[in-house]
């Protein structure tokens, strides 16, 4: 069944939505990721504009996140404080990444910012997870093996930091710069990369900030749902580029996927499902770097003057 | 006397003085953007009308071209630079249709003169203006050349030579396929007549593409009202998703 997007103004198949969606779903379902890094490449492929997927995509992780985030909010995993400034920090970055991105646009260079962005944090966040993943496998194997000394170490030079703030539901007492600073950096790649930044947010604020893992999650959802409304409407108004038509049907495809990815899930060892997640991060992070890196069979493109 | 006469008829084309007229039909002069456009095929036909006998002499040709809306195109063009491949220069053509066909009963060269296709601007690479390049490029022909590739491999340009049927050099029909990727506007349908290259008739009219239902609503929306159209595009796709993930829990629970 072929549907006229209205803003991307292509025919697509309304079918091929859904299951790039679902496929989505089901990969946050098994996974716990937002999966937007993987829903704006997955776009350009099937022939959306890059303007529109990247728009899109933004207005996709709020409804995703959503409804992810009443879960933390009924088992009070947010940590509301820290949440507020790594927004505030969002906010800003969100903001100078819409300009970058418009910058960008009007030098006709955004696809190939785009495409390298999501080359190199695909790239190094595949690796380190695949990394990560198969030591734990063989870890798991041999079970007597010594196990080292689990203590959060906490930077020093994060806490020399001047404008200390007590966050009492992650039990941290830090200067608000390093979290504003990790906001700010996640909303500008939100706008850029049309990706919520989940996955560049929680390492760092499990390894920089030292917060517990069992509020990561929600905080981070917290900032991303607000940063990612916020990137939405800046495209809306200054690009004109949000297909709702796409959005909705994205959203419907994942919501199904995701409760099969749960199912999924449950069957397999939580390690073997992380090496799935590294090698397809890192077959996308490869299918774009192909495309930079061999001739392309068209050398020239077609834009309007002006943008919009 | 008479064959100054004619010859002076032959020069003023378009005018529809000569003996021939068209007299036109088409499947539909209204193409509607719906939420389920898969592109439309429009059928163009029509009869050469006569005072007097067929004239003798070379038979009568067609041309039948349909314009989209015209609009400026910025070129750029990938170079390979630090390993990958990178847009580099870049051209601006001043006009350029968004779609183009143009139909014929014969190969372009027998049924149209070079002077004439100048003149009446038939031929694609009549119809795209571009004034000039920035002076640092000197190929500015193969941008050009590049719009009219990409939008014929999408199948917004069409040459489709020897596919308009021409019965008793009275009666002539073809087919017009306007794929799905159509922009808004008055598509511009021209016909000719020629004989021995020169035209001896013309006819235009327009057909109009438009967005329909909620397609218009929402890209009239998206553009005009854009701060609304994206607070509902948020309300909507967390109505939507909230709702669905609702749904399946108490299906699951039920």
């Amino acid at each position: 069944m072929q549907i006229y997007l209205p803003i991307a103004e292509v025919s697509v198949n309304a079918f091929l939505i859904l299951g790039l969606g679902g496929l989505v779903g089901i990969l946050s379902g098994m996974f716990g990721v937002g999966g937007g890094f993987l829903i704006t490449p997955l776009l350009f492929f099937v022939g959306i504009p890059p303007a529109v997927a990247v728009a899109t995509s933004a207005n996709q992780i709020v409804a995703s996140s959503f409804s992810a985030i009443l879960a933390h909010f009924r088992r009070k995993t947010v940590d509301l404080k820290m949440g507020m400034v790594l927004l505030a920090g969002g906010l800003v970055g969100s903001g100078l990444g819409v300009i970058l991105f418009n910058y960008l646009k009007s030098i006709g260079q955004v696809d190939l910012m785009v495409r390298l962005c999501y080359v190199l944090f695909l790239g190094v966040v595949g690796l380190l997870m695949f990394i990560e993943s198969v030591n734990a496998i063989r870890k798991s194997r041999q079970p007597i093996g010594p196990r080292k000394p689990s203590s959060r170490r906490h930077k020093s030079w994060i806490y020399a930091m001047p404008v200390k703030i007590r966050f009492r539901t992650s039990g941290l007492y830090i200067s608000v710069f390093p979290p504003l600073l990790i906001g700010l950096l996640v909303g500008a790649l939100a706008a850029v990369m049309g990706v919520g930044g989940g996955f560049i947010m929680v390492p760092a604020m499990i390894y920089l900030l030292g917060m517990p893992t069992k509020v990561v999650v929600g905080t981070s959802l917290f900032q991303i749902i607000f940063v990612a409304a916020f990137t939405t409407m800046l495209h809306a108004v200054t690009n004109h580029t949000v297909d709702t038509v796409l959005a909705v049907l994205l959203l419907l495809g994942g919501v199904i996927g995701a409760q099969f990815g749960t199912q999924f899930a449950m069957r397999l060892k939580a390690e073997q499902l992380r090496v799935l997640l590294a090698l397809l991060v890192l077959l996308v992070c490869g299918k774009l770097a192909l495309e930079l890196l061999l001739m392309p069979s068209e050398l020239y493109s077609l834009t309007r003057p002006g943008g919009h | 006397m008479r064959a100054l006469l004619v010859a002076f008829l032959m020069l003023l084309p378009g005018l529809a003085l000569g003996s021939e007229e068209v007299v036109l039909g088409l499947s539909k002069d209204k193409v509607s953007i719906t939420t389920s456009f898969d592109g439309s095929d429009i059928l163009i036909f029509g009869a050469v009308k006569r005072e007097t006998p067929i004239p003798e002499g070379p038979p009568l040709q067609v041309l039948i071209t349909v314009t989209g809306p015209m609009a400026p195109v910025l070129v750029r063009r990938k170079e390979k630079a630090y390993g990958i491949w990178i847009n580099r220069d870049a051209v601006e053509v001043d006009s350029a249709p968004s779609f183009y066909a143009v139909a014929t009963t014969g190969p372009m060269k027998e049924v149209l003169k070079d002077v004439e296709d100048l003149r009446q601007k038939i031929s694609i690479d009549r119809v795209i203006r571009s004034v000039g390049a920035p002076m640092n490029i000197m190929d500015s022909a193969s941008f050009t050349d590049a719009v009219i590739r990409i939008r014929q491999d999408q199948g917004l340009y069409q040459q489709l030579e020897g596919e308009v049927a021409l019965d008793e050099q009275t009666l002539f029909r073809t087919a017009i396929e306007l794929p799905s990727n159509l922009v808004e506007g008055d598509y511009e349908t021209r016909i000719f007549l020629t004989r021995e290259g020169r035209v001896v008739s013309s006819y235009r009219t327009v057909i109009v593409v438009n967005k329909v239902g909620m397609e218009r609503w929402l890209y009239g929306m998206a553009q005009e009202n854009a701060l609304l159209y994206g607070l509902m595009s948020l309300a909507i796709a967390i109505a939507a998703g909230w709702g669905a993930s609702e749904a399946f829990r108490l299906l699951r629970q039920s």
